[in-house]
This record gives C-alpha cells, sequence and structure tokens, in this order.
C-alpha cells in the first residue's frame, strides 16, 4: 500500500499561500481524480482542489482555517489504480511517523512550485539571510503617521468583501495579522461586536414607543398566502434523518464530470430529482384541492422557495419532470439568479404542483414548512452536516440531513405522506435509484 | 445596441443547430455543402477533444503540475473550425490560446503543457509545423505574421496558381491585442504591401477584466478599414461559418488579393488564466447566455440530424477520457530541463558574457551544495 502525499499547489502565479476553507472528503473516503477535495482560499480568490490520485483518504493533514505555505502537504491518500509518478518523501524523523513508515512506504507527488522550495531546500542550502533592516527603522510616531496618511488597509480582496457583506468598515478594525493584516476572524468579530453594540444601543437611541410597518408590497403578499394557506388546508408535518453522504458523492462526481462543466451542482439539484422521482411514484402529493374535486397533475411545475432581498418567493420550474439532470440544474441556477435579481416574473409563480424548500443553507436542521397556497406538498431540505450515524452496529461519521415535509390533510393521507418522505429520503441514500 | 442594428454576422449555423445559408452568403455555403461527412466528424473529434484536453490541464494546473493555464472552453467553434480551413503550406501566427488551431495544425499537445510547465518554450518546429511559438506578449505574433507575409511576396509565393508553392498566413488574436498599437502597425503595412495575410480575431468579449467595450467603439470586423483592410464579422461559435470564411479568405490571400480581416464572435466561458476568478468582474447571466450559444452542442445537433447516432459521440467521449489520461501520465512524466539550458539558446554561437554567467551560476550552485 503506497500512501501518497499532495502539496499545497500554487495556483495563481507566485502565491505563497492559502487559507484552507472547507474539506469536501474525510479519512476513509474514496477518492478519485480530478474528484474536487477541498477549497482553498488565496490572495486571489477561493479555488477549488481537484485530487490528483485515486484512493482511499488516510489523513488531511491540514485543518479548516489554517494558512499553510505552498509546498505543505495538506492531504495523504492510500493510493490504488492508475497513480502519477510519486517520489519519496524524506525520511520522518518523528518515531510515530516512523512507524507508518513501516508498514507502508510515505511517498508524494512533486508539484511543480512550492515543491522543496518554501520549507526544506532552503534550510538545506543555507541560503545566507539578509540582515533585518532594523538599523534604518523608522521611529513609530512616524510610521504611524505615514500609515494613516496613507490610509493603509491590508486586507486580501475576498477578505474586503467579506467586510461588505457584513458591514464592517475595515479602517476601525485592528488587524492581527502580519503587519496589521486584517484577517477573516478579525472581521468575523468585528461584525458580532458591532451587533451586540446595535442591540444595546438601538433602544435607547429611539424617541418612538414603537415602530408601525405599513403591511404592504411582498410582506402583505407573503402575509396573505400564508394565512390562507395555514387557516384552509389542514397541515401534517413529518420529518425523517437521512445519510446523505451518497448524495454529497454524486454531487461531487456530478460536479467533475465533462457534461456538467460549468453547471452548477448542489444537493438541492438531487433533491428536486428525488421529489419528482417520488411524486411519480405517490401522484397525490402532486396535486390541487377545490373543494368539488381533487386535480392530479401528471406533471410537476417544482416551485423554489428564494429568498429573496425582498421577501420569500416561490417561482417554479415548468414541467420539471420532462428535464434531464443538467436541464434540471441549469433551469434551477436561473431561477435562484432570476429571483436574485429581482426579475421573477408572476407567471414564474403560477401553476406550481409541489414545492422544495432549501432551509440547510441558513445553517438549520429542519423546519415545518407551509403548504404554498394551491400545492398539497412541499419539502424541506435541511442543512447538511458530519454526524454520528449507526451503519453495522457501528458509529461512523456520515453526512446527514433531516427532510422535512407539510401536506394538506384533506387529500394526503399519513400513509402516501409517509411513503412519499421515504421515497424521497431514500434516493438521498442512494441517488443510483434515479436510474430506475 | 438593439438586434436591428447589430452589424451583419455570417451564421450558418444557428444555435439550435438549424442549419441556412443567409443571402448574400452563398459562396460560403458552397464550400460547406461540397464537405463529406467524414470531415465534419472530425470537425466534431477535435473540438470535444480539445475541450477534454482544456478541462484536464486546467486540473493539473490545479495539482500544481504547470506553472499556469489559459483555458479556450467555449471558443472551440472558432479555433477548430479556422484551423481546418488553413491551407497546407499556410503559416500561423497564435497567441497564446489556441490550442484548438495546434490540434489541427498536427501539435503534440503534450507540448503546450510543457511550456505552460517551463520545460520549454514549445519545442515544436514552426517551418515544419507551420504553426509558430505561442505569443506571450500580446499582438507582437501580428507583426510577425506580417513580417512573414510581407516576406512570402517577396519570394514570389503568391499568386502563380501553383497550389504547391503559393501560401499565405494567418495571425490569431484577441479584442484586448486590437487596443494595442502592433495591430494597427500591423493592418497598415499588410495593407500597402498587399501581402498575403488574414487577421483572425476571436473577439471573447474580456481582455481580462476589460470589457470589450473599453477597447474599441466600434465593431471590430470594421478595424482595418481606415487601413485599407476589409473585413467581416463571423459567428464565432458556428464552426462551419468558421470554416467556410477562413478557407475562402485564405484562398483569397493566397491568389493575391492582399490583406482580410475575420471577426469571430465568441466567448471566453472560463476564466481568462487559471490566475483569475471572473466571477469577481462579469455577471454570471451573461455566461449563461453564452453557454446556451455553445458551439459543440450546436453542432452535435446538426450531425445528429445528418444520421450521425449515439455511437459515434459515445465513442469521441471515451476518446476524449483516454486522451486525458495520456496526457496526464505524460504531464507527470516531464523531467525537468538541465540548467544550462538557460544558457544554451541565448545565442547560435559561444558568447563570452555568457560564458561568464554559467560560470558564475555553477560555482553558485557548487557552493549551495545538493540542488535536490
Amino acid at each position: 500500500m503506497t500512501i501518497a502525499k499532495f502539496p499545497l499547489p500554487d495556483v495563481g502565479e507566485g502565491l505563497t499561500e492559502a487559507e484552507m476553507v472547507s474539506w469536501l472528503v474525510a479519512p476513509g473516503d474514496h477518492v478519485t481524480v480530478n474528484q474536487t477535495i477541498c477549497e482553498i482560499e488565496t490572495a486571489k480568490s477561493i479555488v477549488e482542489l481537484p485530487c490528483p490520485f485515486e484512493g482511499e483518504v488516510d489523513e488531511l493533514l491540514v485543518q479548516v482555517g489554517d494558512t499553510v505555505e505552498v509546498g505543505t502537504p495538506i492531504i495523504s491518500v492510500r493510493v490504488t489504480g492508475d497513480s502519477p509518478m510519486l517520489v519519496a518523501d524524506k525520511p520522518d524523523p518523528h518515531p510515530a511517523l516512523a512507524q507508518e513508515a513501516d508498514t507502508g512506504a510515505e511517498y508524494k507527488i512533486p508539484t511543480l512550485v512550492g515543491y522543496g522550495d518554501a520549507g526544506e531546500a532552503k534550510s538545506r542550502r543555507g541560503r545566507p539571510v539578509r540582515p533585518a533592516a532594523t538599523a534604518t527603522a523608522v521611529p513609530v510616531a512616524m510610521m504611524s503617521a505615514a500609515a494613516m496618511a496613507s490610509d493603509a488597509i491590508i486586507a486580501k480582496p475576498p477578505i474586503r468583501k467579506l467586510a461588505k457583506e457584513l458591514g464592517v468598515n475595515l479602517a476601525v478594525v485592528n488587524g492581527s495579522g502580519t503587519r496589521g493584516e486584517i484577517t477573516r476572524e478579525d472581521v468575523i468579530s468585528s461584525a458580532s461586536q458591532a451587533s451586540v453594540f446595535k442591540n444595546l444601543t438601538t433602544p435607547a437611541v429611539s424617541s418612538e414607543r414603537e415602530e408601525r410597518i405599513p403591511v404592504k408590497g411582498m410582506r402583505k403578499v407573503i402575509a396573505t398566502a400564508m394565512v390562507k394557506s395555514a387557516f384552509t388546508a389542514p397541515h401534517v408535518s413529518i420529518f425523517v434523518d437521512v445519510d446523505a453522504t451518497r448524495t454529497m458523492e454524486y454531487v461531487k462526481r456530478l460536479k467533475a464530470s465533462v457534461d456538467f462543466a460549468g453547471v452548477k451542482v448542489t444537493p438541492l439539484l438531487i433533491m428536486a430529482k428525488a421529489i419528482i422521482w417520488a411524486a411519480r411514484r405517490n401522484r397525490m402529493v402532486n396535486s390541487t384541492w377545490s373543494d368539488t374535486e381533487i386535480v392530479v397533475h401528471y406533471f410537476v411545475n417544482l416551485g423554489i422557495a428564494a429568498a429573496t432581498p425582498r421577501g420569500l418567493i416561490v417561482p417554479n420550474i415548468k414541467d420539471a419532470d420532462a428535464m434531464n439532470m443538467i436541464e434540471l440544474a441549469t433551469a434551477i441556477e436561473k431561477l435562484a439568479a432570476t429571483a436574485r435579481e429581482g426579475k421573477t416574473t408572476p407567471e414564474d409563480m403560477q401553476d406550481g404542483t409541489i414545492t422544495v424548500t432549501n432551509i440547510g443553507v441558513f445553517g438549520v436542521d429542519t423546519g415545518t414548512p407551509i403548504l404554498n397556497p394551491g400545492e398539497v406538498g412541499i419539502v424541506a431540505l435541511g442543512s447538511i452536516r458530519k454526524k454520528p450515524w449507526v451503519v453495522d452496529d457501528e458509529i461512523v461519521v456520515r453526512q446527514v440531513t433531516t427532510i422535512g415535509a407539510t401536506f394538506d390533510h384533506r387529500v394526503v393521507d399519513g400513509d402516501v405522506a409517509s411513503r412519499f418522505v421515504q421515497d424521497v429520503a431514500s434516493v438521498m441514500e442512494e441517488p443510483a435509484l434515479l436510474l430506475d | 445596441m438593439t438586434p436591428e442594428n447589430q452589424p451583419p454576422m455570417l451564421q450558418l449555423l444557428a444555435p439550435d443547430g438549424t442549419y441556412g445559408v443567409p443571402k448574400g452568403y452563398e459562396a460560403y455555403g458552397k464550400i460547406i455543402e461540397g464537405l463529406d461527412q467524414d470531415f465534419l466528424k472530425t470537425l466534431y473529434t477535435d473540438m470535444a477533444r480539445i475541450r477534454r484536453f482544456d478541462i484536464e490541464a486546467t486540473a493539473l494546473q490545479r495539482q500544481g503540475q504547470l506553472g499556469l493555464w489559459v483555458p479556450a472552453i467555449g471558443q472551440e467553434g472558432a479555433q477548430i473550425g479556422s484551423g481546418h480551413g488553413v491551407g497546407k503550406n499556410d503559416h500561423i501566427f497564435p497567441s497564446y490560446r489556441e490550442h484548438g488551431v495546434a490540434l489541427t495544425h498536427g501539435i503534440e499537445l503534450i507540448s503546450i503543457l510543457k511550456m505552460m510547465r517551463g520545460v520549454n518554450h514549445g519545442g515544436w518546429d514552426p517551418e515544419e509545423t507551420r504553426f509558430h511559438h505561442y505569443a506571450i506578449v500580446l499582438a507582437t505574433q501580428v507583426l510577425h505574421a506580417v513580417g512573414y507575409a510581407m516576406g512570402v511576396k517577396l519570394d514570389g509565393k503568391v499568386g502563380t496558381g501553383d497550389r504547391d508553392k503559393d501560401l499565405a498566413v494567418i495571425s490569431y488574436f484577441g479584442d484586448g491585442a486590437t487596443a494595442e498599437g502592433d495591430v494597427s502597425e500591423g493592418l497598415l503595412f499588410a495593407a500597402v504591401n498587399e501581402s498575403p495575410i488574414v487577421f483572425f480575431i476571436q473577439n471573447n468579449q474580456w481582455a481580462i477584466s476589460s470589457h470589450i467595450d473599453s477597447q474599441t467603439k466600434v465593431p471590430l470586423y470594421t478595424r482595418g478599414e481606415g487601413f485599407g483592410v476589409p473585413g467581416m464579422r463571423i459567428d464565432g461559435n458556428d464552426v462551419l461559418a468558421c470554416y467556410a470564411a477562413t478557407r475562402l479568405h485564405m484562398d483569397n490571400a493566397r491568389s493575391g488579393d492582399g490583406p482580410f480581416l475575420l471577426e469571430a464572435l465568441t466567448y471566453r466561458i472560463g476564466a481568462h488564466t487559471t490566475s483569475d476568478d471572473p466571477s469577481k468582474y462579469r455577471e454570471e447571466a451573461e455566461v449563461d447566455e453564452w453557454k446556451a450559444k455553445d458551439p459543440i452542442k450546436r453542432f452535435e445537433i446538426f450531425l445528429r440530424r445528418q444520421g450521425i447516432g449515439d455511437d459515434f459521440f459515445e465513442e469521441v467521449k471515451v476518446a476524449g477520457d483516454d486522451l486525458a489520461k495520456k496526457i496526464r501520465a505524460e504531464t507527470f512524466a516531464l523531467e525537468d530541463p538541465p540548467l544550462e539550458n538557460i544558457f544554451n539558446h541565448v545565442y547560435t554561437e559561444q558568447h563570452p558574457e555568457i560564458d561568464k554567467q554559467r560560470a558564475w551560476l555553477e560555482a553558485y550552485e557548487a557552493r549551495m551544495g545538493d540542488h535536490e
């Protein structure tokens, strides 16, 4: 068994370090060549790194949040199948790791930039060290004056963007990084400070005892729809926890596939496909109640709840059941973009037959969704997180989510509702069912 | 700009895959209608191959195997179409994004990666392949091309009617390069010397983060008019239009009609290079709009209507994956060039200053110990 390490590459031109933003794989996971394994943030942008090996993840060598130098190994993989040319890693001086070297030789992939440059070779070659420029140090008072005059805020572009999003004024943030560089943590802590501060002062500032917000526009539409829905249709909600690990793997594989180049692939896409599939097996959830008759739809206009700056709207994808995976992915992306831009038309929101709401993006596990008026089913996708899960009587780490769903009990009875939700859950557990 | 006052554009294959020859463009339609099915299949195969190659090269860069990658996804129609329209004696002067054109002229794809890895400067023989080296300093290749074309004319290899002797030159550059002085100089010299050259602009609308609107006030195909170089706009995502226009105007240039300019309207779907993030400077909606005009998808629809079935497309896909594997293996097998290469190719003959520098480096290396 060969263990191979992947050193952090220079993904830009001359970048020296990057921050680990997220890991998309865990020890024990099977990885394929070019599968996205992590996201890193450089001074220029957030970049996804594809795995150079096929095999099983042995160890993640860098934690999320760590800033690492180019050339530092970030992951080790037990290589199977075709592997690129590997070079022997240095014998490790640490006895704990040396033992590992007995069972399997350690190798790493030689990367172009950074390999043997930033760390090891520098010290080995004994490059002459330039004396620090302390002799000509500028007096502190002058330095700070100069800094103030030039208004020098040191922060990477992604950090500036984050600050803008969180409404943080970088000029008043004390940077904790090298030479006063403002880091992600600085911005986040400043933002949370600011919100605490606001909460404390807001009541004191206001001389009014209450504020009256006119019920109009989007808020009125949302309120009317919610009341109409909640008080005409007797709601019944059910929930199920599901191991979505294979869905996450499937999403990764789709992302890496040529056909999906440039198409946004998310767990919501698999969920949407799952709902369409399950609705075909349980027709009643995809219908409309009209007091005299129940109209069962043999097509699916899939509503997708979208949080927009102006409030909640539910545009739908017409005839989503007739779409293949790429078409559906494109349609979801387009729907979301249109909603974000505030360009959703009334027609986009009419004639929905069933809805999915992705509350997981807000970081919550689940909720009780309220039906979109005129529909009898709505499904909520909660956040997908690593949690303990029992497999063959052993607790293992899996990517778990909760599916919540609400139905109009006038139309959908508990047995149909449960079967439908179980069907959706089974696809999330094993997306291969979609091949049925 | 409203659709009514959009400049005229040669398009033979609409984004929905419908073939039709617009009025006034019959000469181009005639070229396409004389093609056999095997050649049409080659156009598709080459576009699909080069896209698959592009995806693999991007991954290799992200794995630390290339210093840089310059993606050309979205521009396959312009490159494969025009590349095949260039004649057997003609010379090509590319910028650094012309992987598709390189493929049509027998350049080993690994050679392009060697350059992006810093192993060499390309390494192929421009005389033998007639595909000159990638120009990293953009717009310079236009001057090289015009100079070469002027030489061709001085050699008397234009308009003799001898198919084995006559040749023309094509220079590829982008919308960004048109804003550089070199292109204007090139147009002028080509015009006054009546040089056998086609200027092929791939207008992919973005010069890194600068939009086309900041590069020109007029449609680029009119850029040559003041110098005396006529031009036309073609749909750069229509491989058939690009093939027909390049072939016809290279034929004209070869037979002594002087220079011509083609503006292929296309779009760079990916980043300028692996070093930038296009989401920082352009809207996703614009990218989506152009994805819908994909050159490969529309040509697939066209071929399927010609009766070409799943087997062919599956074969191409498998061949693409095999190519990706081969390229990956070849990249990992590349060896570092010897250090003395830095000095070897500066002068053709021995040079005292270079000898001095070589000796200094050798001494330095010896002092620092092992290189590895």
